[in-house]
């Protein structure tokens, strides 16, 4: 890079994915003073969303998930340090103090530090065998686990236990999946399409179990197995927790920043410290989508709203983060598409028969008639359609949504 | 444009092309997506430059085509890419339409 023009330093604290798209959107608006990308693990930031797929199942290699090729860094004039932890925050000196003593000035910061797997009280919980799924090391540590007939228990039936659970039948596993409620993916699919799902693993192989409360963990050396509150035992040789994740907010909140269940920003990242910006899943955002703030833990949120924190630490007013959340899963090769938050009562509207296969998608109208979400089961060209109906605030007529020969994108511009 | 230097392959009939909306075609090992928008015809390859989809399967709104799977976009006059995760272009090709035939043109091997 020429001679810089500004003197000032930012650093931004998280080598994750919103890490790596932080420092892209302050080198895009412009900025050239010293840009400092902290990253506790010894790998520059990568995408997570192969290591519970490809990765997973041996198809694809950590380094296939790379954000930018190593070169990127040095080119857009980034020091990235790996293997490097942060330790705390002193605002009124305005530096950022590494795990080992060492302190960094910063004129502006940034933190993209994620979040961790919940992991629940169980007893038995501690047990060689028991594990979690969230970065390169856990993906791995799984997959050298996993061999053909190992007995594998999901604890948790949203997205990542079940993606785990396709790349486990995959590899031979004998699998079971453990759901507390009465449907998978609870939190993300209405129940109808949840069902759709537990009989798509079921028809693979696997051992579906709902309203499956579990007790405790079994073994004593390692663990061997799982207890459910009505007292039967799943015999396991690996058990693994997905039932959720809890965002890194204590560097944050010993900072004195507005923090609680993520960090709260606004909808240009920008903390209760105006010097101080937060993307990604560590974050709490406003959204138009909803009342009061979110935390969005996806991929595209750590894409998007890194993009644009960055450049407004950077400096540039326009940009707003105020994307329609949109999440997808790959299970047993069928890509699921969610997109849209429904809240409150919603009528489903079916397009093509689920009865047949996939090739189909599932619309959230609320109760005036608009459309609110979708889910589409291997129907992605949907999505791009729904999207836009969503934002613009269109309430189709269902029996025309519900016809697959009636084009969204018609209805998108109401020409059907 | 130096007509000897490529050589032109049929890919769809022009009548049958509604505006924005992709149609897709296979030369050989390369898949081409073919889109008719208000000024013309245009081809780019259907490949997603960031990870394996087909563009021909995404949305068409003015210009740009998003890709089905993770929402990058591409100009299709251009072939570049105009929204992450895509940073590199896709490749555009030149289009012929005679006697309501779209031939899309590649260089000639040497």
């Amino acid at each position: 890079m020429a001679d810089p023009t500004s003197n000032q330093t930012f650093i931004v604290v998280g080598g994750g994915q919103a890490g790596g798209r932080a420092v892209e959107g302050i080198r895009k608006a412009g900025f050239d003073g010293t840009v400092i990308l902290l990253a506790e693990e010894e790998r520059a930031p990568y995408e997570r969303p192969p290591l519970s797929k490809q990765v997973l199942t041996g198809e694809a290699e950590p380094d296939s998930a790379k954000l930018r090729e190593d070169g990127w860094y040095r080119e857009h004039g980034i020091d990235l340090r790996l293997a490097t932890r942060a330790g705390r925050i002193d605002r009124a000196r305005k530096r950022m103090v590494l795990a080992d003593g060492r302190e960094l000035a910063y004129d502006r910061l940034l933190l993209a530090t994620g979040a961790q797997p919940k992991v629940p009280g169980l007893p038995g919980v501690e047990l060689p065998g028991v594990h979690v799924l969230r970065d390169v090391a856990d993906s791995l540590a799984l997959r050298d686990a996993m061999r053909a007939g190992a007995r594998v228990a999901l604890v948790g039936g949203g997205y990542i236990g079940l993606e785990v659970a396709a790349a486990a039948r995959k590899l031979g596993c004998d699998t079971t999946v453990l759901e507390a409620a009465p449907s998978l993916m609870r939190r993300q699919v209405a129940p109808e399409l949840g069902d759709w799902y537990a009989r798509l693993h079921r028809d693979h192989g696997a051992d579906v179990r709902l309203e499956a409360e579990v007790a405790r963990l079994l073994g004593s050396a390692r663990v061997a197995g799982v207890e459910l509150a009505d007292g039967s035992r799943i015999d396991a040789d690996l058990v693994v927790i997905g039932v959720g994740i809890r965002p890194n907010v204590e560097l944050a909140m010993q900072a004195g920043l507005d923090a609680d269940d993520g960090i709260e920003v606004d909808d240009q990242g920008r903390t209760s410290d105006p010097e101080i910006f937060a993307a990604g899943d560590v974050t709490r955002q406003p959204t138009p989508y909803a009342d009061g703030k979110i935390r969005l833990e996806s991929w595209q949120n750590a894409q998007n709203q890194a993009l644009v924190a960055g450049q407004a630490m950077a400096g540039a007013t326009a940009v707003r983060h105020a994307d329609l959340p949109w999440f997808w899963s790959d299970q047993h090769g069928i890509n699921l598409q969610m997109v849209g938050m429904p809240t409150g009562p919603v009528r489903h509207v079916w397009r093509g028969d689920p009865a047949a296969g996939p090739g189909f998608t599932l619309f959230y109208l609320d109760d005036g008639g608009r459309l609110v979400g979708a889910n589409a089961v291997d129907r992605p060209a949907d999505i791009a359609a729904v999207r836009r109906m969503i934002e613009r605030g269109v309430s189709p007529d269902p029996a025309q949504l519900a016809d697959p020969d009636v084009s969204l994108k018609k209805l998108l511009k109401g020409q059907a | 444009m130096a007509d000897d230097t490529l050589e032109w392959h049929a890919v769809t009939k022009a009548s049958e092309l509604e505006e924005q909306e992709p149609e897709h075609a296979r030369i050989g090992d390369t898949l081409i997506c073919v889109v008719r928008l208000e000024d013309g015809i245009f081809a780019i390859n259907d490949v997603c430059s960031h990870e394996f989809a087909q563009l021909s399967e995404g949305f068409v709104d003015g210009e740009e085509i998003e890709c089905p799977l993770h929402q990058a976009t591409f100009n299709l006059k251009t072939g570049e890419a105009t929204a992450p995760p895509a940073d590199d272009p896709v490749e555009t090709y030149p289009v012929k339409i005679e006697d309501d035939q779209v031939y899309v043109g590649f260089k000639k091997q040497a």
